[in-house]
């Protein structure tokens, strides 16, 4: 049996003193880490309950304009949240178009940074997989694997990180801040999943023991509240991991583009900044070609893992879509269909 | 979505009578407090709890299991292994009648398919049990496991279905082809479906001596309880199957299965209650699923765009020990007028667990082929589909020319056709977008299912309050059969719905048939109208006999029962109460029965089924692919509607499922190990709310006088049919791509020279 501790600290310097015992995991809204553990991928010795923590539920905001999300805010308060939404109307978007109500009211921000791969090898036990197990292979190579990856993955690991809060919070160099025994640091979130090379047990750049408390969003980023959206193709409308996402947002100036800002989802191990495409738009006139310019630069270096060339394809188209969006402008309310491409149309109105 | 009043039908109206009204369920406010017991909510005193351990290889040999260490965890009562697994009375690997499945229930060391029981585990507490079987280890030798076409073994079966012949003629095909003017032919792909019902497969098994009673969501009361009997070789008698409520079935509850009856048997083995739950992953192995097809259609088209040949063949899937194959080609059988039409049916083994019949089983499949090939077919004529499949109707049954019961057809595709707005239609693709630049689409498809008859028994008891009792053993998967039949019940009894109590649900009561094929309310109906009837015309029998009743010598002319009174045929004030007469007569009840089954004279003399017409709309994203149903309409004929409420969202339901088939459903094999990679509801999409915005059903009026006494078809599973072909076909109607292959994916239209 899967016997474990459970231990409820009082404090952040409490908890992230029991987790520093190998073997040990925090254990939030517990929407994916129950799940693991009751497949038996994740097996903890320890499991650090951080929901009762004070203070990490909160939203601030820093007098230069910045955010800072407490870890344990739940998901759907954070879209809800009328100035956070405003202020990050693609971050509310990409939030609202994951999971269902359901878990969204239950799922905290920190355990969505760091929520793990849906690869269903890594949740098969009788599966082969470098990522649960290091050195057993992966049998998601040769295996079913339509929606894997098409960037950043090796021969050791195809998987994605499932993530689509994490796409916006990486196109706007949003920063994990992070509390461990040696203290506190922040990694900034394009920094914190990690691709695979021949380690893909290593997912992030978290140390053993270290604890999220708070993520924050810097300043900048309020520059792209008015041309800022989030775009996910799923196979049904709603409760459906992406097919392929992006993240995109423009500040605009005197009618061109100043500054661009491109991440895509459900493409790699990590949510991916495509910073080149982005440099191809700064000060380029916001034009359909541009726009197909920059979706050919952010997957120039895409190659299928298997069964999902289509994913490549895709995956430019929507970029290049967001983008268009993106320079419509930010909705005046979160649409309907959050995200979805039919988001717009005339009377669909569910909160899906 | 526009769910428009459901007012009671006029037409079927019949006078002083309940049915046509939109009631709404009786066991409603039981569901949505949590009262209502489901089979494993129950806890009898004493009670084990069992885990079957599941094989996860395809094929092969379990060669070791840690019995040791699964019994040595605290709490381990006993592990049921082929080791040691207590003797059967039938033979697992004999098939059972009447639906001659084979089970596996431990019988030797195979394994034939993954999530097969390898061991059962039965301990005080269900986690104990849980860790009991995950400590079992399995060690196996594998071989290969056949998942494909290539890999899988082909033969041609005996029967499909659940006994129908392989293969249906009539006609010459090849003379029929050759006399076309055009020949549309291609290839079809379905994918493996799971039943998924809501609630998982649980039992609950209590003995005492050699009488047992099981808990347990079941489709076939009186026949799983001759089943049962078979295997604990006991008299059929002494098997109690209480079924009172069932969080959905889909035909995956009418057929036995090998963690049930392993559950059963521990129970008896160890002489205290065991209950055992499947768990979701477990149910994608050993309670049946949908097969995958492969289908070929060859359309011969005259001149006038009329068929001259339809030829549907079906490569089916199978496991490698028993024979379930969809009948899928005979969805080309019943519906168009054809000179000559060939169904053949050709069998793949794989090592798979056996399919079943699942919801619309043949016709959920076949039909989405058919309907596609008959709008490619109507596209290479330049005919409008719908024109195009009024010039093909069938005027009498296709194959056996046998008259209709009754078939409303044309109305079906008129009313569809105009509340849809399908005159608009463009004949060619790609033409429609709407103001946000989306494609449009707009496509349709017959739909038909058959109307089955099950013998059914039922008794009806007057009370002397005047309320009555009315029993069958029937079963409300929540399709509110309840409701209905107390609404039929009601009827025949002249009473309202609210002065009948209806006791279904529990093997002890009159046979009420089997609920699957649609044919439910009909047949379990049938008896209760019939008992009804029974019992009113014994109560005039006292009545008229009696010198001191208003009704006295009024038995040549004839009583009518109306609102709890009997009164003259002539003279309708000239009655009294039913509670009067019984008063009278000294008695506290007078009970009826009745035992109905099909006329086979009636049977044969005519071809029974339901039909309708659905059209649909789809938008489709221009650059990316991704389509949205933005509209289905649907209009169906089932003969009388006894409850337009519960009858329109059996449409809405299988409309949704339709949906589910055409754009979302499959489950996902690994070609290497036959593992089902998608065994959980996050992972096997079926549609959310907002993947059906708008749904309209429309019930088109229809008399039948032959398909039984109270002119009742089925409802239940017609409306998977034409519905995934409609979407289809409107998929391609926005786009251009024709995509045979089912789930329509995003790739399937993004590769395609149309999306270029
Ligand atoms: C059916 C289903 C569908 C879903 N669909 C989507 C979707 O479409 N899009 C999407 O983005 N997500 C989706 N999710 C994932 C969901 O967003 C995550 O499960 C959720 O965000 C996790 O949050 P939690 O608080 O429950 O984390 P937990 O389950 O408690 O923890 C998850 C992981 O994070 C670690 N962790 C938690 N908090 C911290 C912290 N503060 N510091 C360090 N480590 C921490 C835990 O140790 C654990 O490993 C879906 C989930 C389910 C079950
Ligand atoms: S892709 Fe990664 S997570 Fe999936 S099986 Fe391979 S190693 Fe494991």
């Amino acid at each position: 049996m899967n016997r474990f501790d459970y231990i409820r600290p009082a404090s952040v310097p409490e908890a992230v003193e029991a987790a520093a015992v190998p073997g040990s995991t925090y254990l939030a809204a517990g929407t994916n880490l129950l799940d693991l553990m009751k497949g038996g991928t994740a097996r903890p010795e320890r499991v650090i309950d951080i929901t009762r923590l004070p203070g990490l539920d909160r939203i601030e905001w820093l007098p230069d304009g910045s955010v800072r999300v407490g870890a344990l805010v739940r998901n759907s308060d954070l879209a809800y949240d009328d100035r956070f939404a405003r202020t990050f109307p693609a971050v509310a978007e990409a939030l609202l178009s994951g999971a269902s109500a359901q878990l969204r009211n239950a799922a905290t921000i920190g355990g969505n940074l760091m929520q793990r791969t849906r690869c269903a090898y890594f949740h098969d036990l009788a599966s082969a997989c470098n990522r649960r197990a290091p050195g057993s292979g992966c049998d998601a190579r040769e295996g079913e694997n339509r929606l894997h990856a098409v960037l950043g993955w090796s021969e050791h690991c195809i998987a994605t990180h499932p993530s689509d809060f994490c796409v916006p919070l990486v196109a706007l160099d949003a920063v994990a801040e992070v509390e461990g025994t040696r203290g506190a640091r922040e990694i900034p979130v394009d920094a914190l999943h990690v691709l695979p090379g021949a380690a893909p047990e290593q997912e992030t750049a978290l140390a053993p023991g270290e604890l999220i408390v708070s993520l924050k969003i810097p300043a900048e980023a309020t520059a792209f509240a008015h041309n800022a959206r989030y775009l996910k193709l799923r196979e049904r409308t709603s409760f459906a991991f992406a097919v392929v996402s992006v993240a995109a947002a423009l500040e605009m100036e005197a009618g061109a583009i100043r500054k661009a800002r491109i991440a895509l989802g459900g493409v790699a191990a990590k949510p991916w900044r495509a910073r080149e495409a982005e440099a191809s738009l700064a000060g380029a006139e916001a034009t359909p070609e541009a726009f197909a310019k920059a979706a050919e630069i952010a997957l120039a270096e895409a190659r299928p893992s298997g069964d999902n060339a289509f994913k490549i394809e895709l995956a430019r188209r929507i970029v290049a879509r967001a983008l268009t969006l993106a320079l419509e402008g930010t909705p005046e309310a979160i649409p309907a269909l959050p995200a979805s491409p039919f988001s717009t149309t005339p009377g669909a109105n569910h909160a899906a | 979505m526009p769910l428009e009043t459901t007012s009671p039908l006029p037409q079927h109206r019949r006078h002083g009578s309940s049915a046509g009204q939109p009631l709404t369920r009786r066991d409603g406010v039981l569901k949505v407090t949590g009262r209502a017991t489901y089979a494993a909510d129950n806890h009898p005193d004493g009670i084990l709890y069992a885990v079957t351990a599941v094989s996860s290889i395809a094929r092969g040999r379990v060669t070791a299991l840690d019995v040791e260490a699964a019994k040595a965890h605290p709490g381990v009562v006993e592990v049921l292994t082929p080791a040691n697994r207590p003797p059967l009375a039938h033979d697992p690997d004999e098939k059972m009648p009447p639906f001659g499945f084979r089970v596996e229930v431990l019988q030797d060391d195979t394994v034939r398919y993954v999530n097969q029981p390898i061991a059962i585990v039965i301990a005080e507490t269900l986690e104990a049990a849980t860790e009991g079987a995950a400590l079992l280890n399995p060690v196996y030798e594998v071989e290969p496991a056949r998942t494909d076409l290539e890999s899988g073994k082909r033969f041609d079966p005996e029967g499909i279905g659940i006994g129908a012949p392989a293969r249906t003629a009539h006609g010459d095909i090849e003379a029929g082809l050759a006399a076309a003017v055009r020949v549309t032919e291609a290839d079809y792909v379905t994918p493996p479906q799971y039943h998924n019902a809501m609630e998982p497969h649980a039992v609950v098994a209590q003995w005492d001596g050699d009488r047992v009673t099981i808990d347990m969501p079941n489709q076939t009361l009186a026949l799983s309880c001759a089943s049962y009997a078979a295997y604990f070789g006991i008299p059929a008698e002494n098997v109690l199957i209480r079924s009172p409520f069932l969080g959905g079935g889909f035909g995956s509850k009418a057929i036995l299965n090998g963690p049930q009856i392993l559950a059963i048997l521990a129970a008896r083995m160890l002489n205290r209650p065991v209950k055992l739950a499947l768990t979701r992953a477990q149910m994608y192995g050993p309670v049946g699923h949908r097969g995958r097809t492969w289908q070929k259609l060859r359309l011969g088209v005259d001149e006038e765009g009329r068929l001259t040949a339809l030829h549907h063949q079906a490569l089916c899937t199978t496991s490698s020990f028993d024979e379930f194959l969809e009948p899928a080609a005979n969805a080309s059988l019943p519906l168009y007028a054809s000179p000559a039409i060939l169904a053949e049916h050709e069998g793949l083994r794989l090592d798979v667990g056996t399919p079943g019949p699942m919801r619309a089983p043949g016709l959920a499949s076949g039909s989405a082929a058919l309907e596609v090939a008959m709008d490619e077919a109507a596209e290479a004529c330049g005919m409008d589909p719908l024109d195009f499949r009024l010039a093909n109707y069938a005027e009498t049954e296709p194959v056996t020319g046998k008259p209709f019961s009754s078939k409303a057809l044309r109305e079906c595709y008129a009313e569809g056709a105009k509340r849809f707005g399908w005159s608009g239609r463009p004949l060619a693709p790609r033409t429609m977008r709407d103001e946000n630049g989306f494609l449009i689409g707009w496509g349709m498809g017959t739909a038909v299912f058959h109307c089955p008859h099950f013998p059914a028994e039922a008794r009806a008891t007057l009370r002397a309050d005047g309320t009555a009792l009315m029993e069958t053993a029937g079963a409300d998967m929540g399709q509110g059969a309840w409701t209905a039949l107390a609404q039929i019940a009601a009827e025949a009894l002249g009473l309202d719905p609210d002065q009948v109590e209806l006791h279904s649900g529990i093997s002890s009561l009159p046979d009420g048939g089997i609920a699957g094929g649609s044919g439910h309310t009909a047949s379990a109906g049938l008896a209760l109208h019939n008992a009804g009837e029974d019992a009113i015309a014994r109560l005039a029998e006292l009545a008229t006999n009696d010198p001191a009743s208003p009704l006295f010598g009024a038995g040549n002319i004839g009583v009518v029962a109306r609102s709890g009174r009997l009164h003259r045929r002539d003279d309708e004030s000239r009655g009294e109460s039913y509670a009067e007469i019984l008063a009278r007569a000294g008695r506290s009840d007078v009970v009826g029965t009745a035992k109905t089954a099909r006329d086979p004279a009636v049977a044969s003399a005519h071809a029974m089924y339901s039909h309708g017409a659905v059209f649909a709309e789809v938008k489709v994203d221009p650059d990316l692919g991704q389509i949205r149903v933005a509209r289905l309409v649907g209009a169906f004929a089932a003969g009388r509607i006894i409850n337009p409420r519960l009858v329109r969202s059996q449409y809405f339901g299988g409309m949704i499922w339709g949906a589910s088939f055409a754009l979302h459903e499959e489950a996902i094999a690994d070609r290497r190990t036959g593992r089902i990679m998608n065994a959980d509801l996050a992972e096997y999409h079926v549609p959310v709310n907002a993947d059906v915005p708008s749904l309209d059903a429309i019930l088109i009026p229809e008399d039948d006088p032959h398909v039984n006494p109270i002119g009742v078809k089925g409802v239940g599973e017609i409306g998977i049919t034409g519905t995934v072909g409609a979407i289809a076909n409107a998929v391609w109607h926005a786009t251009g791509v024709r995509v045979r292959r089912f789930p329509v994916r995003v790739e399937d239209l993004l590769i395609s020279r149309e999306f270029a």
